[in-house]
């Protein structure tokens, strides 16, 4: 478990890459609204192909990328399933109580390319950017609403360290099992609510153990001179560069062909 | 540097004194080793060395600046870096360079000059290599190297370190230690290292033994480990080349720390 990968970044010079986070997340959540504003095939088309460039720009393995869509096949299925057979229209066929409308095919089309399109967009995001990079990425794009009073640099320290903590929290579980397995505790037989039970005794002293760390990281750090966000800096300052200003135009031609395609000429 | 005056605390209001009636003071460029049991207050004493506790009674001041002046503890803890015995709860980041950038990102400088202290700790601590890692792939002595290097980026003008070696093996052990005491030698730094190893504080310049709050004893390695029969009282060992003399005639010159010194007494000794 030493070996962990934290989330699914792969470190990679691509193009992608060398993108500043902020610009993969605006793009990201520009994208986004197209890809909701989109109608017709012709619109929905553009998001495939603008997905399948940045994909190809990432140099991540197609392989990689169909792997992150396995997991969401079934709601894909599902949705797809229900608006096929709840959409009410024009009559294509029917078997038993179910019927199949031209509208509802449509909208499952939609539905699947969607979420598919959704989910491909989102793990290109976290295979080319670094844990450590998306949480200064969004402290950096949420920094605005410290104005409302909205702790945003406390919620970027907090996944900075639950990231850091991850694999040294999974050794200590690691190293726990071990020593109630080796007192004789049965972890794996039995039923879900046996098993559930046979927890306890693992989560137990996780706990304990997380806040003891918790203490004595905070004085570390206080130690080190923290007290909060405030005249913070950093050592790797984000900057914008070249890439970032394609990457930008590109995001925002796509995003407005594809919502004039939709909303202007309906295609 | 570190100044202890008629320090006692407790940790409770009416509770049993954890430490009574200190009086120590650390001078600029000292390598001091604060020896003793468990619970005989040695990591009490270090937490109080840079305001993380505040004496009960009596005062502590770092270069002149008491430890219960709120307004200046920012100045004190930059002043005096603290090392705890567990690296593992004392890195922040998951890469090693952010990791140790993170005092001076406190601190608010230039992105520039943090890179420039960032690789000169990681140098002294001879790191550098190392700097893309994450740190929970390295070694134990490597990670304690991190914590140490986490702390000079701040530039302090003394280290102290709360058992840094109590987790690791003995080639970790090693690693820490030789960077310890190459930075009092070659930079100046004051140090202080509490420990319980007798093998550690006999490399050090001076040794302070703790026993039930107290200090017991004070000064050299060699006037302190010579005193066998009142370490045995207070329960603790002396090294083995001082034992090993010590069991051949306790009235030899009992001053041996090192293997070579050692040899020459015994060499002495059998000659007569």
């Amino acid at each position: 478990m030493t070996n962990i990968t934290l989330g699914q970044y792969l470190p990679g010079t691509s193009p992608l890459h060398r993108m500043d986070p902020r610009t993969k997340l605006c793009s990201l959540f520009i994208f986004i609204i197209a890809l909701f504003m989109a109608k017709g095939p012709a619109s929905y088309g553009l998001c495939v192909l603008f997905t399948a460039f940045a994909a190809i720009l990432s140099q991540v393995k197609l392989k990689l990328i169909l792997r992150s869509l396995r997991a969401i096949i079934f709601i894909v299925l599902f949705t797809a399933a229900l608006n096929l057979l709840y959409t009410p229209g024009e009559e294509i066929f029917k078997v038993w109580i179910f019927t199949v409308t031209r509208e509802g095919a449509r909208i499952a089309c939609a539905m699947a390319v969607r979420i598919i399109l959704l989910v491909a967009q989102s793990s290109l995001l976290t295979f080319t950017t670094s844990p450590m990079s998306l949480t200064d990425g969004l402290e950096t794009l949420l920094s605005p609403l410290k104005k409302i009073k909205v702790p945003v640099h406390e919620f970027a320290m907090m996944m900075t360290i639950a990231l850091r903590f991850i694999p040294t929290l999974s050794d200590e579980t690691n190293k726990i099992t071990s020593a109630q397995k080796a007192r004789g505790a049965d972890l794996e037989s039995g039923g879900l609510i046996k098993r559930a039970k046979a927890l306890i005794p693992i989560l137990v002293p996780l706990f304990v153990s997380s806040f003891r760390r918790a203490d004595e990281l905070a004085t570390a750090m206080e130690c080190r001179l923290y007290r909060g966000g405030e005249g913070r800096t950093r050592l790797h300052e984000l900057k914008y560069g070249k890439v970032d200003a394609a990457g930008y135009a590109i995001t925002v031609i796509v995003s407005a062909g594809v919502i004039v395609l939709a909303r202007v000429f309906g295609l | 540097m570190i100044e202890f005056k008629n320090v006692s605390f407790a940790y409770e209001e009416g509770a049993k004194n954890v430490l009574s009636d200190i009086d120590l003071e650390i001078k600029k460029g000292e390598c001091v080793a604060v020896l003793g049991h468990n619970g005989c207050g040695k990591s009490t004493l270090a937490k109080l060395m840079n305001g993380i506790l505040i004496p009960t009674a009596g005062d502590v001041f770092v270069n002149g600046l008491s430890t219960r002046d709120e307004e200046r503890l920012f100045d004190i803890r930059r002043a005096a870096g603290m090392v705890f015995q567990n690296s593992d709860n004392q890195i922040v980041s998951s890469i090693v360079e952010e990791d140790v950038a993170f005092a001076c990102e406190n601190l608010g400088m230039e992105s520039a000059e943090i890179r420039k202290r960032v690789d000169e700790a990681l140098s002294a601590v001879d790191m550098l290599e190392y700097r893309t890692h994450a740190p929970h792939l390295l070694s134990g002595g490597q990670k304690q190297r991190v914590a140490i290097a986490g702390v000079l980026a701040m530039e302090p003008q003394a280290l102290i370190l709360d058992e840094p070696t109590a987790m690791l093996d003995p080639r970790g052990r090693r690693e820490v230690l030789d960077t310890v005491l190459g930075l009092n030698r070659e930079k100046g730094m004051t140090v202080v290292l509490i420990t319980h190893h007798m093998d550690e504080a006999a490399l050090c310049s001076r040794v302070v033994v703790m026993h039930e709050g107290r200090i017991a004893l004070t000064g050299t390695p060699k006037e302190v480990f010579s005193q066998v029969e009142k370490m045995r009282e207070l329960s603790l060992d002396v090294p083995q080349t001082v034992k090993l003399l010590y069991e051949l005639d306790s009235s030899l010159d009992l001053t041996a720390l090192s293997v070579k010194e050692c040899a020459d007494q015994i060499e002495k000794y059998l000659r007569g």
